[in-house]
């Protein structure tokens, strides 16, 4: 695989939810790709399916019909089992909520995603205190999430996204909950990982100030996906 | 795995009120379990005490009902028997009606014989035979009101009325750990000697006679003899295992005791709803936890340790305290009721069924959560609701 094929394929994407007899479609017949190394920013009204999509695309959704293939593989046809093990591997989260497991220090939950690979514990701790430093956190890693501020939060979380160094990195609004000046810096270290690390990252936003920092934003409506640039909404 | 069992282990510390709560019902439960369990099995301790050479005849028509003293004689001639002893229910009043024991006229010589199991000094023994007057007392009703040996004990009769007045001169020692020490014996002779000038009609009786037989593979043979002697005599006979007659006696309480198995099934069955709803509510609230886990590539095999391991480790330690208190329970227990169970002990066995049951609700109460958290879609999990 070239450095110019794209890293992320969708093809005739469609799926619907059903809410008793009523069948809500979601998704319609959405087909694109995103490059390697790529930044995408995922905007759109509320309901429009951004989560859904970005769900499908990290493995934690099921399509109703089309294909999903990341990196080469097609992952809608992976058992559950599969699926987990590919998930670990090659999808770093980071959500909007943070999702820290609160009975863990900082350094056991970056440390977390690790604990289901083989390496040794020497490496982990390598590993987790490289990526707790490059969130700049290394000094509170022995603090619980409730002891942690949510900007703080945030980036033990992204710590814990990048330690298993994945193939892409998928955020739901990844500042949604954060104060303005928080936003920033989250936004300033997720774009450090896409220009320094070269990682995918596609990211869902409503924030216009979090979008600009994407080399691609692409809007959501109805179920149907329409591609504008930074510069053009400018 | 290390780490799951860290946050299970630090899960279950997490809502302290709830988990203190729930591990002190389990606590409660346990040795309710235990001390209702340890009813039963003290109740049928007479039963498995109970010997299998020595066979019981009674009156026919019921227990209540006496025999006349010639048969033993006739008893003895039966082939396949060694020798024939006698025992009467007294049921005399000892100063206050609330101090109940069992009180037996018996012939010493023979009686003492037929229950080798149970142990008196030589020199009491002597004693007891040469007393008339004489009585033999276990060890643990000597006890309970401070008997000593050569104190005069009183006792108000009741199916035989008038004021009795016997002496202590041994006190018998059970040599097996079932053994019933709260028995009170004395002199036949003595009750029918004083009936013969008071109540000649009730003289020359006894309740039943005690059978010893040679062989026990034999003792049905010698049962079924001894009744037919009797069979169309003015009083008829009813010979049955020492076994069987105990159980007669338990029977009448079967009652009772089926009411206590089902209390104690019905403790299982609420400790259990109990358990399953404070996992399932922790599950609930853990919803976007687990979601997050199996994001993160963790599988159902995990997430069930994390479930069934806090499930586990709190009935676990509700069972442990529980046990840990049923002793001492247990032992006030049977001080204060001492009167009505001969030795309230837990057995082993209560303690193993109290381990395998808090083992068994602690699965069966995380077998719900469990399916729900593992079937629940990982987007759906991870979606906030309300
Ligand atoms: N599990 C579900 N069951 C039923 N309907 C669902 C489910 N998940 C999502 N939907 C519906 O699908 C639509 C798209 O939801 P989605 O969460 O993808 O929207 P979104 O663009 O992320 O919105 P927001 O910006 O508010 O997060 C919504 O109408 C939502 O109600
Ligand atoms: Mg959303």
């Amino acid at each position: 695989m070239g450095d110019t094929d794209p890293i992320v394929q969708l093809r005739n994407v469609s799926k619907s939810y059903h809410r008793g007899n009523l069948v809500v479609p979601v998704l319609n017949n959405i087909t694109f790709e995103i490059a390697n190394g790529e930044f995408l920013a995922l905007m759109g009204p509320s309901g429009s399916g951004k989560s859904t999509l970005l769900n499908l695309i990290a493995g934690i959704d099921k399509v109703d019909s089309g294909s999903v293939e990341i990196g080469g593989i097609d992952i809608t046809v992976m058992s559950e089992t599969d699926l987990a093990h590919w998930r670990a591997a090659n999808v770093g989260f980071i959500f909007q909520f943070y999702n820290l497991m609160p009975v863990l220090t900082a350094y056991e939950n970056v440390e977390l995603p690790l604990t289901l690979t083989g390496i040794s514990r020497r490496q982990r701790r390598e590993h987790v205190e490289l990526a707790l430093k490059v969130v700049n956190l290394s000094h509170r890693m022995d603090h619980y999430p409730g002891q942690l501020s949510g900007g703080e939060q945030q980036r033990v979380a992204i710590a814990r996204a990048v330690v298993t160094d994945p193939t892409i990195l998928v955020a739901d609004e990844p500042t949604g909950d954060l104060d303005r000046q928080s936003a920033e810096e989250i936004m300033d270290l997720i774009d450090g990982l896409n220009r320094q690390l070269r990682k995918t990252i596609i990211m869902v936003t409503h924030d216009p100030r979090a979008a600009k920092k994407a080399h691609v934003i692409r809007h959501l409506d109805k179920g149907v996906l329409d591609d504008t640039h930074p510069q053009d909404t400018l | 795995m290390i780490h799951i069992l860290k946050i299970l282990f630090r899960n279950t510390f997490r809502h302290k009120l709830r988990t203190g709560l729930t591990v002190l019902g389990i606590c409660i439960a346990v040795l309710a379990f235990g001390l209702l369990r340890t009813v039963i099995t003290t109740w049928y301790m007479g039963v498995e005490a109970s010997s299998a050479n020595r066979l019981w005849t009674r009156n026919a028509i019921s227990l209540m009902f006496s025999l006349p003293i010639a048969y033993q004689e006739k008893i003895r001639q039966v082939e396949g028997v060694k020798f024939v002893s006698h025992a009467s229910w007294f049921g005399g009043i000892y100063i206050d009606e609330k101090n109940f024991f069992a009180q037996f006229a018996v012939e010493p010589a023979t009686y003492m014989e037929a229950y080798s199991e149970y142990y008196i000094p030589p020199e009491q023994k002597a004693a007891l035979l040469r007393d008339r007057k004489g009585a033999v007392a276990g060890r643990k009703l000597a006890a309970r009101y401070g008997w000593k040996i050569g104190d005069v004990i009183t006792l108000k009769g009741t199916i035989y009325p008038g004021t009795w007045e016997f002496v202590l001169r041994a006190i018998s020692r059970g040599t097996r750990r079932d053994a019933d020490e709260t028995v009170f014996s004395f002199h036949w002779d003595y009750l029918n000697e004083t009936l013969k000038k008071t109540a000649p009609a009730r003289a020359d009786q006894v309740g039943a006679f005690i059978v010893v037989v040679k062989n026990p593979d034999t003792a049905a043979d010698v049962a079924s003899r001894i009744d037919k002697m009797f069979k169309n005599s003015l009083a008829e006979t009813l010979t049955e295992t020492e076994k069987a007659f105990v159980l007669g006696f338990i029977s009448m309480s079967q009652a009772i005791i089926t009411v206590i198995q089902l209390v104690s099934f019905a403790v299982i069955a609420i400790i259990l709803a109990v358990v399953a709803n404070t996992m399932s509510m922790t599950a609930r609230e853990r919803r976007s936890e687990h979601a997050t886990l199996k994001t993160l590539g963790f599988g159902g095999f995990r997430i069930a340790t994390l479930i069934f391991g806090e499930s586990l480790v709190i009935t676990m330690a509700g069972c442990a305290l529980g046990i840990a208190l049923t002793f001492p329970v247990a032992q006030v227990f049977g001080k204060v009721m001492g009167q009505y169970f001969p030795s309230f002990n837990v057995t082993g066995e209560t303690i193993w069924l109290d381990f395998i049951t808090s083992i068994l609700v602690g699965l069966l109460a995380a077998v719900i959560p469990t399916w729900q958290a593992i079937r629940m879609p990982v987007a759906e999990g991870l979606r906030r609701i309300g």
